[in-house]
């Protein structure tokens, strides 16, 4: 029923350490417990078996590809078009006060 | 023991744009809390961003200016990192392919201190990017929480990083003084210091002479140069003494608090800098074409420097009267709108400008934007002085007259009966009539008392009622005591 | 009425055999009754949908009216409309009530078409089963024990069961063509950059497409003059003239050389599925076309290198997700990255917290050339496969899904199962080519299956043609799910 397996064994030895989910779960800001951390890096592994894959093209003199067109920006004009909308935007925000957003104390 | 310091710069100067980099909302300052804080501002689900074309005319100006390379191609990143006054969790910057490329700055550098005579200095810039500003935390009374506006939120800034080139505090306010008053010549930036248009973080290391450079600590965002020479004379002192002292100085990011004139390390703890960078998926290659490049050098002004050197080589100012009349814009357009009036006359400009008008201007506390004379009103005064119309105290007057109460030049003259007498055959008159009631003197005169020469001088003057023009008086006195 | 074209309806509509008011109506009270076995719509706001339908009454009666006014259309929830609770599909916006219009629904709007609801959805548009919805998982409606396919489940579901005339669904990596092949309806991926992406929440910037998802070709047509042009708030729309989408329709196929992508026939297609699309291929003989042997020989790499390019995207695409601003913010919390880390971590779900994992890891110091380089160079490699086909053919066809639906949970724990369902949808979204999904028979499961045509950039009139006139021969796409 699934196309095609991914060759587990051509992996080259990447294999994601309880640290480094710590440390990505950090970056990425989200609150993970001991035991979720863990479920996490076994998918992760396995997840990144299968992208391992790509390591085996060879990629010599391929420009890398981040639009499907290759186009140049369109600009706009330095104008103004937007006007003060705040009631409406913070009608839906979780904190405010005077007109601004609150947060947890920033430490400088 | 000498140590030598090593500085570099990284300006941020705000780009005087009346929207901002990716959305259609205005950048003025002082506006009333998140009220410019559109849908993009917000980054609000789903909204995207469309690059300001303004932005980047003003980037290729400031590219033409420090004679450096403007990239055909350019792409915009991602910097990535959580902070509240950054919406989008993300920064939209210039990473590996910024818009401008290695160029150069000339400054003057004037030590601050000992007798040292000014030099000139050549700062490399590494290069300037494209990014966006962002919001602002405020620490007000929330119930301990901090507040935020995200009005400033996508202000567009070209970020200005020099080599590490500057080896004085001296140094680095000298250039960033050169930047701050080139951004605004070319009308790209404010310049505003106090509204943080202008931004500068200082990178400070110091090392012996042929060592390796040291480790650098970052001083973020001071925004007045004195700041920025107290701040680095603090942190090089400190630098100094924490090696001396057997330590070791630790790459930081610091702050600097003008109230105790002593730096800090910043207390928030970033995750040792991962910011991610990537190509901004949402965003399209820049491209900025030669014809475009030759549009926008053709919008700009002449540059200060070429401005001094003509100052120096066709109208014979010295090379310090030239440096003056440069330091800004407004200052050089007024000096020329002058000249006009005069144009074989450029000292008389230069040394009204830079004596009455400059001393008048710094008791008033006003700068050349509010200058209640305008360089029309001055130049015509200057012409009546060259063409023999009014004497140099007569001048003072009109001056002060024109400074107090406005008026036209002519107008002022008449009023106050300053027009000097150029009629020879008037002042030949009044000559004769003091010789015949002074005729004891005059024998004096002829038998070698010289110095009797100020007493007719005083008496013709009297009798002219001071509008004698004063050098025809003294070559017509001069001949007729001769006999 | 249910099983009218879009066509027959706009015409119902104008010869005034029936109001937008009575039909929006009806269409609430079917929902009222099927929805709840199928879950299939986020929110439903009967009020609102009827007020529009008033105003589309008044258009008809002013006789000023479009191709689509008074017709309810559903949204996909990844679409912000103004004064619409906005979910896509996550807890983290389960309060985000939209202050502004997506381009898409503007479109619309402008139309005087009704928006009849927003469907569920994975979360985030992140899965191909409508299972990772906050929502709950719909159910598809040929089999509630089965999936719908994802992210576009809830429209697919919708379509399939008449609950809405039409609807919008969004393709990242197959979201908009798996579904229409699991449920038995026709979908299209336009190409990159035909419809903008204003207010249609992000998950990966550079793959993220719109598009039409009805019960025929012809539907699809109507609805791509709608949703297809430029918009300028979206940098990556391109400036193209206005196409009518339906002008190519009744074009006989003869000549139509259709490319056959070796690897798409090889391992892993379900025997039922092959044997539906070989049919279709026969069929397409029948219909004058040619049979072309073509290679992607790339292609089987894209499933590795969408999974690290999407979620990269998406791990900074989804960190406007910070309780300040809007959205989701833990009620308990104490300092700053405290109210961060819980609100994200109790606002995403499992399958959205794991691919910004992978996307941030992929993006970070020291992985950066080997992951994201690597595949953005392969990607390269992908999309030339196509180019070099495109010389050969002039549409490419193939399965759309390896097999017909899966049952609910069959997938659940092994993330890299899910992913490959996706294995002959995701080479489009990276070349940046339009494809489409339209039904061609039943599987073992008496489950429907897909056939994929994947066109050159911008062929979407001809792909619409080609669908068109398939659908004139066979009767695959108004078979209707039974029992609802």
């Amino acid at each position: 029923m699934i196309p095609y397996q991914p060759c587990l064994n051509i992996v080259f030895a990447m294999s994601l350490t309880t640290q480094d989910v710590e440390k990505v779960a950090r970056l990425a800001r989200l609150a993970m417990t001991p035991s979720e951390i863990e479920t996490a890096r076994k998918q992760l592994n396995g997840i990144f078996g299968l992208i391992a894959e790509m390591q085996a093209v060879d990629t010599d003199g391929v420009e890398p590809m981040s639009h499907s067109q290759d186009l140049a920006q369109r600009l706009r004009e330095d104008k103004v078009t937007e006007s003060n909308q705040r009631e409406a935007f913070q009608a839906i925000a979780p904190q405010v006060e005077q007109g601004l957003f609150l947060v947890p104390k920033v430490i400088e | 023991m000498t140590w030598e310091i090593v500085i570099g710069l990284e300006v941020h100067a705000q780009l005087s744009t009346h929207s901002k980099i990716f959305c259609g909302a205005s950048t003025e300052f002082g506006a009333e809390p998140n009220t410019q804080a559109d849908a993009v501002s917000l980054a609000l689900p789903g909204v995207l961003p469309v690059l300001n074309k303004g932005a980047v005319e003003r980037a290729i100006k400031f590219g033409l200016a420090t004679g450096s390379h403007i990239a055909p191609r350019s792409v915009f990143a991602r910097k990535n990192y959580f902070y509240p006054d950054l919406p989008k969790g993300y920064q939209i910057s210039q990473f590996e392919l910024p818009v401008v490329g290695q160029g150069a700055l000339t400054i003057q550098v004037a030590p601050l201190s000992g007798n040292a005579k000014p030099y000139e200095k050549t700062v490399r810039i590494t290069r300037a990017h494209l990014e966006e500003d962002a919001g602002k935390s405020l620490h007000g009374d929330f119930h301990g929480m901090t507040g935020i506006d995200l009005n400033r939120a996508g202000t567009p800034l070209l970020e200005i990083v020099s080599e590490p080139d500057m080896c004085s505090a001296a140094e680095a306010v000298a250039y960033a003084k050169a930047l701050h008053t080139l951004v605004r010549w070319i009308g790209i930036c404010d310049g505003n210091m106090q509204e943080g248009s202008f931004r500068c973080d200082v990178n400070v290391s110091v090392r012996k002479p042929g060592e390796p450079l040291g480790t650098r600590r970052e001083i973020k965002n001071l925004n007045s140069f004195k700041f920025m020479q107290q701040a680095i004379d603090y942190e090089v002192q400190w630098q100094v003494d924490t090696i001396e002292n057997g330590g070791t100085v630790q790459q930081a990011t610091i702050l600097f608090n003008p109230d105790t004139g002593e730096t800090r390390a910043m207390r928030s703890k970033e995750d040792a800098h991962d910011y991610r960078y990537f190509p901004d998926p949402d965003l399209l290659p820049l491209e900025i074409s030669p014809e475009w490049i030759e549009q926008m050098r053709a919008t700009l002004p002449e540059l200060p420097q070429t401005k001094q050197a003509r100052y120096v080589n066709e109208l014979g100012l010295s090379a310090y009267d030239a440096s003056l009349l440069t330091a800004s814009r407004e200052m050089a357009d007024f000096f020329e709108t002058v000249l006009a009036a005069v144009p074989n006359d450029a000292k008389i400009c230069a040394n009204w400008i830079m004596g009455e008008l400059n001393a008048q201007l710094n008791r008033d506390g006003l700068d050349m934007t509010q200058c209640p004379i305008s360089a029309q009103q001055l130049g015509s005064m200057l012409a009546r002085i060259v063409d023999g119309t009014i004497s140099n105290a007569g001048a003072k007057e009109v001056f002060r007259t024109m400074w107090a109460e406005g008026g036209e030049v002519d107008a002022i003259i008449e009023a106050k009966g300053l027009k000097q007498v150029s009629d020879a055959g008037a002042i030949e008159k009044i000559v004769d009539e003091i010789m015949s009631a002074n005729t004891d003197k005059v024998t004096e005169y002829r038998g070698g008392k010289d110095k009797l020469f100020g007493f007719f001088v005083g008496q013709a003057m009297k009798a002219s009622k001071g509008q004698a023009n004063p050098a025809q008086l003294n070559e017509i006195l001069k001949a007729k005591l001769a006999g | 009425m249910f099983e009218s074209s879009l066509k027959q309806m706009g015409a119902a509509l104008r010869a005034k055999k029936i109001s937008s008011v009575e039909l929006t109506q009806s269409y609430l009270d079917r929902m009222a009754q099927l929805n709840p076995q199928l879950n299939a719509f986020i929110t439903i706001n009967p009020e609102m949908s009827l007020a529009q339908a008033k105003a589309a009454d008044a258009r008809l009666a002013a006789g000023n009216a479009d191709a689509l006014t008074g017709i309810p259309i559903a949204q996909k929830d990844i679409f912000c409309a103004k004064n619409w609770l906005t979910t896509c599909g996550s807890k983290m916006l389960h309060n985000f009530v939209s202050p502004y219009d997506a381009h898409v629904i503007s479109q619309f709007n402008n139309a005087g078409a009704i928006n009849l609801g927003k469907t569920n959805m994975d979360e985030f548009a992140m899965g191909s089963s409508n299972e990772t919805s906050y929502y709950g998982p719909v159910k598809n409606p040929w089999d509630t024990e089965r999936v719908p396919g994802g992210s576009s489940g809830g429209t697919a579901a919708a379509v399939a069961a008449r609950l809405c005339a039409a609807a919008t669904g969004t393709d990242t990596g197959g979201s908009i063509r798996q579904p229409a092949a699991l449920c038995g309806i026709s979908g299209l991926k336009p190409t990159y950059g035909v419809v903008s992406r204003y207010g249609m929440i992000a998950f990966a910037s550079s793959l993220d497409q719109a598009g039409p998802m009805g019960r025929s070709a012809e539907d699809l047509a109507l609805m791509m003059n709608v949703m297809a042009g430029f918009d300028e708030r979206d940098s990556t729309s391109l400036q193209r003239n206005k196409e009518d989408y339906t002008r190519d329709l009744n074009k006989p196929l003869t000549g139509l050389r259709i490319g056959l992508p070796k690897e798409f026939f090889a391992e892993g297609m379900g025997s039922d599925v092959a044997k539906a699309i070989e049919a279709a291929i026969a069929e397409y003989k029948k219909l004058g076309a040619t049979i072309v042997d073509i290679s992607l020989p790339n292609s089987k790499l894209s499933v590795p290198v969408y999974y690290v390019l999407a979620p990269a995207e998406a791990s900074s695409n989804l960190s406007r997700f910070d309780g300040v601003r809007y959205g989701y913010r833990a009620p308990e919390y104490g300092d700053l990255a405290d109210m961060y880390e819980k609100s994200r971590a109790q606002g995403f779900g499992a399958e959205v917290q794991r691919r910004i994992m992978i996307g941030t890891y992929v993006l970070s110091h020291g992985y950066y050339d080997a992951y994201y380089i690597k595949a953005q160079r392969i990607r390269r490699l992908i999309a030339q496969d196509f180019v070099e086909a495109y010389k050969h053919c002039d549409v490419i066809m193939g399965p759309t899904s390896p097999s017909t639906a899966f049952k609910l949970g069959e997938k659940g724990d092994d993330p890299v199962q899910m992913y490959l369902s996706d294995i002959y949808t995701i080479a489009v979204n990276l070349a940046g080519l339009p494809g489409m999904s339209i039904p061609c028979g039943f599987g073992d499961n008496a489950m429907p299956v897909g056939l994929q045509i994947i066109g050159n950039y911008f062929d979407e009139a001809r792909m619409l043609n080609v669908a068109h006139q398939y659908q004139l021969a066979t009767d695959w796409h108004s078979r209707a799910p039974h029992g609802l």
